[in-house]
């Protein structure tokens, strides 16, 4: 009996807080829009009876995401900012996650702490804040026009460089974590043994570090990835009009358009393009935690 | 081959290696003995390259080795913890260092089974290193570092975490291995019967110096200290004072009353200089008569019996209070044996059995 508890006590969980919203969110995006309140119809009643109810229910919006071209050149502008961002992140967090494991025991507490640091400050306080530093007038430019590097400022802010900024400053820590945990976990006595065998200090690197911390790069990818291609606030905040995700256009369609409808559609949509990565992130948490035994 | 010269190697304040002069020699089976923390591992990591002398030098085949980092050196070693790369199989484990040095294929593959073939491996080869077992990775470091066929291998307590009938087997291998490749090898361990077992050569450690470097058996019958007594095997230590007689032969004053014993020494001792008197267990006759023909008998009473199955040893206790052991060959069945507990017995010994050492 109490096995049962614990092992339910999960699933309720998740029964409560994911099925049942996903639920409601895919029966919304199969209905159709109205000037109510709620905006949608049909809704359920229990005197017509669940077959009145259901037949009312249909895929046109699922249709019309196809028809527009908005929508699929979001989702795709979506997972290639998605992409790009976690490849330069991946660039980013590397070195520090490595210079961390190497640097000395007593310092890595307090390097660790710089990481996870920004996690005390809103989110959205962050993102405002970069806003500052990189408009026109900001403090990069103010600073670099200062140093002599540039005589008019640069033109960042509203433009897909700042996005890949914003994406980079904020999920950096998601990458670096994992990669060092696996860079830690690594036994320095490996690359002594790559040297002994013939190997430069950079062929050790690339033959034996970079392949042992795989499982880490993987979750650290996948971690950046799948919660940048749903990403709102960075490029509404600081990608201006010119950068297109699918983050904001829900946004747009549920608070603008009131549309909740399509904007449910393109929410189960995306989730459903979610499922693949998240699967294949999950296989390889769970091929290390086998590797591991 | 190899020599030490001077060598001292510190860590910030402590000195690991201290002012350590050796020579290593071709096709020797080298041992490094000593305890835990007196610096074998610092040695060998010198020998690979992965830690420089603070002072002096290190000459392989009469050049400096400090200038050549470690993947340059034709030094190959096998690791304490034996560093497989988990990633790799048993089979790419083994070909990684040819791999690196660019060998033909071909013949990569065939140097690679004939390791295999050496180490009897041949049907783990695509294995990864955490599906098979302790003994089975030991072998495969073994067939890694000995697959580029280096003129010296290096092994860092090989045996540590195999169990005792493989590690006797393991041993007799890494003879048969070193017999068939002629490679120089340096083995350390902190296992004297190891050292003892595969070695040519055995080096005594002590706080980062050699104190003796010899064959076991003289290292064994003729220690040069009372720590290298001490260290290797069994001994009793008799502290006295030496007082010279004719020839090599010594009289030993040891207790107050008691007769003084009788033993030789090449080594000079003056008149009352105080010294210790070293004598395996295994040359000490245990009887319960006085022996007419002994140099040395002293009587006491049997305190405790070690049985050891073949062996037995007897902890005497002497009238003046010291614990001598004496062993002997258990040729009768237990209950047939002459002495008991509290049984007043005699020890004796030849002129030559132990050795005289200085303070
Ligand atoms: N990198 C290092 N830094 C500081 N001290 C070290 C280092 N390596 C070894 N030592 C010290 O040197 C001594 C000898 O170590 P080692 O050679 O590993 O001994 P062992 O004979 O057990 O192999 C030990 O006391 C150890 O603490
Ligand atoms: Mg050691």
């Amino acid at each position: 009996m109490r096995r049962f508890v614990l092992i339910a006590i999960p699933y309720l969980w998740l029964l409560a807080l994911f099925l049942v919203p996903f639920f409601i969110v895919l029966k919304i995006s199969l209905s159709d829009a109205a000037i109510a309140r709620p905006p949608y119809i049909p809704q359920f009643d229990w005197a017509e009876g669940i077959w009145a109810f259901v037949r009312e229910l249909d895929f046109e919006n699922f249709i019309f995401l196809t028809e527009d071209a908005l929508y699929w050149k979001a989702y795709l502008s979506s997972v290639k900012i998605a992409l790009i961002s976690t490849a330069l992140t991946l660039l980013v967090g590397y070195p520090i996650a490595y210079g961390m494991a190497r640097a000395p025991e007593e310092w890595r507490p307090t390097l660790m702490m710089l990481v996870i640091l920004p996690f005390w400050t809103s989110f959205l306080i962050r993102v405002y804040a970069w806003m500052g530093i990189l408009s026109n007038e900001g403090y990069l430019n103010q600073f670099l026009m200062w140093t002599g590097i540039i005589s008019e400022p640069l033109i960042i802010l509203n433009t897909p460089a700042a996005v890949y900024i914003g994406i980079v400053y904020t999920y950096l820590p998601f990458m670096i974590l994992p990669i060092y945990a696996a860079l830690d976990r690594l036994d320095g006595s490996l690359i002594e043994a790559a040297e002994d065998l013939g190997c430069s200090r950079a062929q050790a690197f690339w033959l034996v570090t970079i392949p042992l911390s795989r499982p880490g790069i993987i979750a650290g990818c996948f971690l950046v990835m799948i919660p940048v291609i749903g990403e709102f606030v960075i490029p509404s905040l600081l990608g201006g009009s010119g950068t297109l995700m699918i983050g904001k256009v829900l946004w747009e369609e549920f608070f603008s358009n009131r549309d909740w409808p399509v904007a449910s559609a393109v929410a189960v949509v995306l989730l459903l393009i979610l499922v693949i990565p998240i699967v294949l992130f999950q296989r390889n948490q769970q091929k290390q935690a086998e590797a591991e035994q | 081959m190899i020599q030490f010269r001077n060598v001292t190697k510190r860590f910030g304040q402590f000195t690991a290696i201290d002012d350590l002069s050796i020579d290593i020699f071709e096709r020797e089976f080298f041992a490094l003995l000593g305890p835990s923390g007196c610096g074998k591992t610092t040695m060998m990591r010198m020998l690979a390259g992965f830690e420089t002398p603070t002072e002096g030098v290190i000459l392989l085949s009469g050049q400096d080795i400090d200038p050549i980092p470690p993947n340059k050196r034709a030094v190959n070693m096998m690791f304490q913890s034996y560093a497989l790369f988990p990633h790799l199989s048993v089979w790419e484990n083994i070909a990684f260092g040819l791999k690196r040095a660019k060998m033909p294929k071909q013949d990569l593959k065939e140097r690679v089974e004939e390791m295999l073939r050496l180490t009897r491996l041949e049907q783990f080869a695509h294995r990864k290193p955490h599906q098979i077992s302790g003994g089975q990775r030991q072998r495969v470091a073994l067939a890694r570092s000995l697959a580029k066929a280096p003129k010296l291998l290096l092994l860092d307590e090989p045996l540590g975490a195999l169990d005792k009938k493989l590690r006797q087997d393991t041993q007799f291998e890494l003879m048969d291995i070193q017999e068939k490749t002629g490679t120089t090898f340096v083995i350390v361990t902190h296992d004297q019967e190891e050292a003892m077992t595969v070695a040519s050569r055995v080096a005594v450690m002590d706080h980062g110096r050699i104190v003796q470097a010899d064959t076991p058996a003289k290292i064994y019958e003729t220690p040069n200290s009372v720590y290298v007594a001490d260290f290797i095997g069994d001994v009793n230590i008799i502290e006295g004072r030496a007082t010279p007689n004719d020839g090599e032969t010594y009289r030993i004053d040891w207790a107050e009353g008691q007769e003084p014993l009788t033993a030789t020494s090449a080594h000079p001792f003056e008149k009352g200089q105080a010294c210790h008197f070293a004598i395996r267990p295994e040359k000490v006759t245990i009887s319960s008569e006085r022996p007419a023909d002994a140099a040395n008998a002293v009587q006491g009473k049997v305190h405790d019996i070690a049985y050891l199955g073949n062996l037995s040893t007897y902890h005497v206790e002497l009238a003046n209070g010291t614990i001598m052991k004496a062993q002997s060959a258990n040729t009768r069945r237990i209950s047939r044996r002459s002495y008991t507990w509290e049984d007043p017995v005699w020890l004796s010994w030849t002129a030559t059995a132990g050795v005289l050492l200085a303070d």
